[in-house]
C-alpha cells in the first residue's frame, strides 16, 4: 500500500533521527516505545538508542513475547503494550474541587494543563487511526470534551509505519494500516537493508518546518520504491482479519446468538480487552473526600464495561452475566459506535487479542457469530 | 459536654491484626478520623473502653472457636452498624485451610496440651454468622479502602468500593500482563481490586487477597493456568492462601484437588 500523503519527502539516518527526537524535546515531552518489563511501551525518550533497537514482538493471542531481530532496526515491531491513549486520556483525570467551607459550597473546574505538550514519537498507523476515534468520539460533538481538547491542542504526532506486523494484528482489513493515513505531523518509512534509514514525510505545516530544520537528504526513487515495497509486504504479511462485511448487523441483530454464551464460558470479565484497546473511552467519575477536611475532588478513572459496577443502576447491575457483558463491548466497539461516530471503535491493532489473559480474539467471535446459530459448537480452545 | 461524635469500636476474632494495624498506620489520617468518632472499643490502640451500644463497629477475624460464635452475636446486639473488614472476617482467612484439613491432627500436632483447646472445625466468615452491613474485603485491608469506608459511613453514603478485577489497576497503573508477557500464573482477573495492583506490579502474579470478583469465572482462569503449564496441584495450592475458603475460590480449589488425585 503506498503511503497515502502528500506531503514533503527527505530522508533521515540514525543521527539525524535523533535529530528530530532533540527538536522536539525542546518544546515537547517526547513519548516513544522502549522496552519495560518484557514488553515495549511508550515512555519519556530522550534518545534514539532508548529505541527498542534490533527487537521485535511476537504477538498473539494471549500472548506477548520480545525477540530479537537480526538487523538493527528501531521500529520493527507491531502496537505497544501501552496505548498512545494513556498521553491524551489519561487513566485518572482530575475535573472539578468543591470547598465547603460550612456555610458556603463552591466548585472550581479542574482544567490541568501538562506542563509541557506532548510529542507522541514513533507511535504506529493504528494508534493514528486511533486518535482520529478519539477525536470524533470526544470533540466532533457539540460540548467538546474540554480534557480530551486541552491535551490533544498541542500534539505533535511522529508515525512510524509499520513493516513488521505481529500475528494479532488486523489493521488491513479495518482501512488503518500498515501505511498512516491522515493526521500525523511527520511520517516515518524505517528502511534497514542497505544503508539504515527513514523516510519521512510531512503532514502538517508544522511538520514540514520542523523537517526543513533536519539534516536530511533529499529522497530518491530507490528510498520510495523501498519504503513501499516494505509497506506492502507488511500488508500482504498480516495473517488475521476481521469479517467487517455486514458486521453491524450481524453483531446487533442477533443479541442471542449462543456466540455470546460460548465465549463467556472462557471470558474472565476482566476488562484487560476494553482497556488495552486505544479507543475505548469509558470513566467513571470519582469522588474524594478526606476526612475532615472542606475540599473533594472529583475526578474520572478509567473504567471498563466488563465490571459488575460500570452497569449498576438503583437495584443492581443491570449487566449481571459475562454473556452481557462481552456483548456489550462487542456490539460497541463493532456495531453501535458506527452509528454513534460514523466510524468502527476498532482500527485493528490487535491489543485486546494479545492481552486477553486467556486469549479471546475478536476477529474469531465476529466469525462465530457470522455463523448461523445451531450450527457445530465450535470447540474450546485456550 | 454531651459528645456527638459517633462511636466506632473495633473487635477482633481469630486474626493477626493486621487490618487493625492498617487503622493505626493511618497516622496522618488518624487524628481526622479520632476528630469524627469516638473511639470507644479498640484494646490495640487504647485502654480506655466504653460500654456499647456502638455506631460502628468493625470487625476483624473469623470465627475458629465456640467462644467466638458467640461473641460475634454479641458484638452484633451491641452495633448499629456492622462492618467485617479483611480476609480473615470476610472468607475465613488463612486459618480456613483447616477446612479442608484435618483440625484433630493440626491440634494433636501443634498444641503440648490439645485437651485445653475448644476449637471449631472449620473456620467461617462473620457474615456466616450475623447479618453484615459491608464486607472490606483485603489481607490486609487497603488503607485508602479502609478511610473510604469510614468517610463513607460517617457521611451516611454507600462506600464507594471497586469491585472490579486487579487487571483493572494494572492497566491503570500502566504495568505490564504479567500471564501474557511472561507466563506467570496470575489470579487478578478473578480477584476483586484494592491493592492498586501491587503484585504485578513488582512481578509478582496476584495471590488474591481482595477475594474472588463478583461471578468470578474460575473454571475458565484454571484452564488458562494449566496452559500456563500448572498441574491441578499446583492450582489448587494457588487458591488455597488467604481466601481459602472464599465460595468460588473453594470450588474450583476441591474441583482441582479431584483431579489431582
Ligand atoms: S477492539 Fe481490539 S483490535 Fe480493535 S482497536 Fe480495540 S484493542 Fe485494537
Ligand atoms: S466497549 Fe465498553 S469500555 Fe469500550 S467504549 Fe464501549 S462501553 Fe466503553
Ligand atoms: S475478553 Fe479477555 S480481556 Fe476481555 S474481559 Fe474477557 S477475558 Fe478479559
Ligand atoms: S498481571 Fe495479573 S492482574 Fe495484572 S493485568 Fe495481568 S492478569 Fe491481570
Amino acid at each position: 500500500m503506498p503511503n497515502q500523503s502528500t506531503g514533503t519527502e527527505a530522508v533521515l539516518d540514525l543521527p539525524g533521527l535523533q535529530a528530530l527526537v532533540d527538536a522536539l524535546a525542546a518544546t515537547h515531552t517526547v513519548i516513544g516505545p522502549q522496552v519495560s518489563d518484557g514488553a515495549i511501551v511508550l515512555g519519556p525518550l530522550a534518545r534514539v538508542d532508548q529505541l527498542p533497537v534490533g527487537m521485535g514482538d511476537d504477538q498473539d493471542a494471549g500472548s506477548y513475547r520480545l525477540r530479537e531481530r537480526t538487523d538493527r532496526a528501531v521500529f520493527g515491531y507491531a502496537a505497544s503494550a501501552v496505548p498512545a491513549k494513556r498521553w491524551v486520556f489519561p487513566p485518572r483525570e482530575p475535573m472539578s474541587r468543591t470547598h465547603d467551607d460550612g456555610t458556603t459550597v463552591s466548585v472550581e473546574p479542574v482544567l490541568a494543563r501538562p506542563q509541557r505538550p506532548v510529542a507522541l514519537f514513533g507511535v504506529r498507523s493504528c494508534d493514528l487511526a486511533a486518535l482520529a476515534v478519539h477525536d470524533r468520539a470526544l470533540l466532533a460533538r457539540p460540548v467538546p470534551d474540554p480534557w480530551y481538547a486541552q491535551r490533544r491542542a498541542g500534539l505533535f504526532i511522529v508515525v512510524a509505519a509499520c513493516t513488521t506486523p505481529a500475528r494479532s494484528c488486523f489493521c488491513v482489513s479495518m482501512g488503518t494500516g500498515p501505511a498512516p493515513g491522515a493526521g500525523f505531523d511527520l511520517s516515518l518509512t524505517e528502511l534497514v537493508e542497505g544503508e539504515h534509514r527513514f523516510l519521512v514525510t510531512s503532514g502538517s505545516p508544522a511538520g514540514e518546518q520542523l523537517l526543513a530544520r533536519l539534516p536530511t537528504r533529499a529522497a530518491d526513487t530507490v528510498d520510495r520504491s523501498a519504503a513501499d515495497a516494505a509497506l506492502r509486504q507488511a500488508a500482504e504479511s498480516m495473517t488475521r482479519a476481521m469479517p467487517t462485511d455486514g458486521l453491524a448487523a450481524l453483531l446487533l441483530g442477533q443479541p442471542e446468538h449462543p456466540a455470546w454464551a460460548e465465549v463467556a464460558q472462557r471470558c474472565l470479565a476482566c476488562g484487560n480487552c476494553t482497556l488495552a484497546c486505544p479507543t475505548c473511552f469509558c470513566t467513571s467519575i470519582v469522588e474524594t473526600a478526606e476526612l475532615g477536611s472542606p475540599v473533594s475532588e472529583r475526578a474520572r478513572v478509567w473504567d471498563s464495561c466488563f465490571t459488575a459496577d460500570f452497569s449498576h443502576m438503583h437495584g443492581g447491575s443491570v449487566r449481571t452475566g459475562i454473556s452481557a457483558r462481552y456483548r456489550q463491548w462487542m456490539t460497541h466497539k463493532l456495531g453501535a459506535w458506527v452509528e454513534q461516530f460514523g466510524v468502527s471503535g476498532c482500527v485493528g491493532c490487535g491489543r485486546c487479542i494479545t492481552w486477553c489473559p486467556v486469549g479471546i480474539d475478536i476477529t474469531e467471535q465476529a466469525r462465530a457469530l457470522a455463523r448461523p446459530a445451531g450450527q457445530e459448537p465450535r470447540e474450546r480452545k485456550p | 459536654m454531651v459528645d456527638h461524635r459517633a462511636s466506632l469500636a473495633v473487635f477482633k476474632l481469630a486474626s493477626c491484626d493486621g487490618c487493625q494495624l492498617t487503622l493505626l498506620n493511618c497516622e496522618d489520617e488518624l487524628l481526622a478520623v479520632a476528630g469524627k468518632v469516638r473511639i470507644a472499643y479498640f484494646p490495640e490502640a487504647t485502654r480506655g473502653v466504653l460500654r456499647g451500644p456502638y455506631d460502628v463497629a468493625l470487625v476483624e477475624g473469623s470465627v475458629t472457636t465456640p467462644a467466638d460464635a458467640e461473641r460475634i452475636g454479641e458484638i452484633r446486639a451491641q452495633s448499629r452498624t456492622l462492618v467485617s473488614i479483611g480476609a480473615c472476617a470476610t472468607s475465613g482467612g488463612i486459618q480456613a485451610l483447616r477446612n479442608v484439613g484435618d483440625v484433630e491432627e493440626f491440634r494433636s500436632i501443634v498444641y503440648a496440651h490439645p485437651g485445653y483447646i475448644a476449637t471449631l472445625a472449620h473456620s467461617t466468615p462473620v457474615a456466616q454468622h450475623v447479618a453484615v452491613d459491608f464486607e472490606l474485603r483485603g489481607c490486609p485491608v487497603d488503607k485508602g479502602q479502609l478511610l473510604e469506608l469510614l468517610t463513607s459511613l460517617l457521611a451516611g453514603r454507600h462506600p464507594r468500593i471497586s469491585t472490579a478485577s486487579v487487571c483493572v489497576e494494572c492497566k491503570l497503573r500502566g504495568t505490564v500482563c504479567l500471564p501474557v508477557s511472561r507466563g506467570v500464573a496470575c489470579l487478578g482477573p478473578v480477584t476483586q481490586s484494592g491493592c492498586s495492583g501491587l503484585c504485578p506490579a513488582y512481578g509478582r502474579g496476584c495471590y488474591g487477597c481482595f477475594g474472588p470478583v463478583p461471578g468470578a469465572n474460575l473454571a475458565s482462569l484454571a484452564h488458562q493456568l494449566a496452559v500456563l503449564g500448572l498441574r491441578p496441584e499446583d492450582i489448587t495450592r494457588l487458591l488455597r492462601t488467604v481466601n481459602t475458603a472464599a465460595p468460588e475460590f473453594a470450588a474450583e480449589s476441591a474441583r482441582q484437588e479431584m483431579m489431582s488425585r
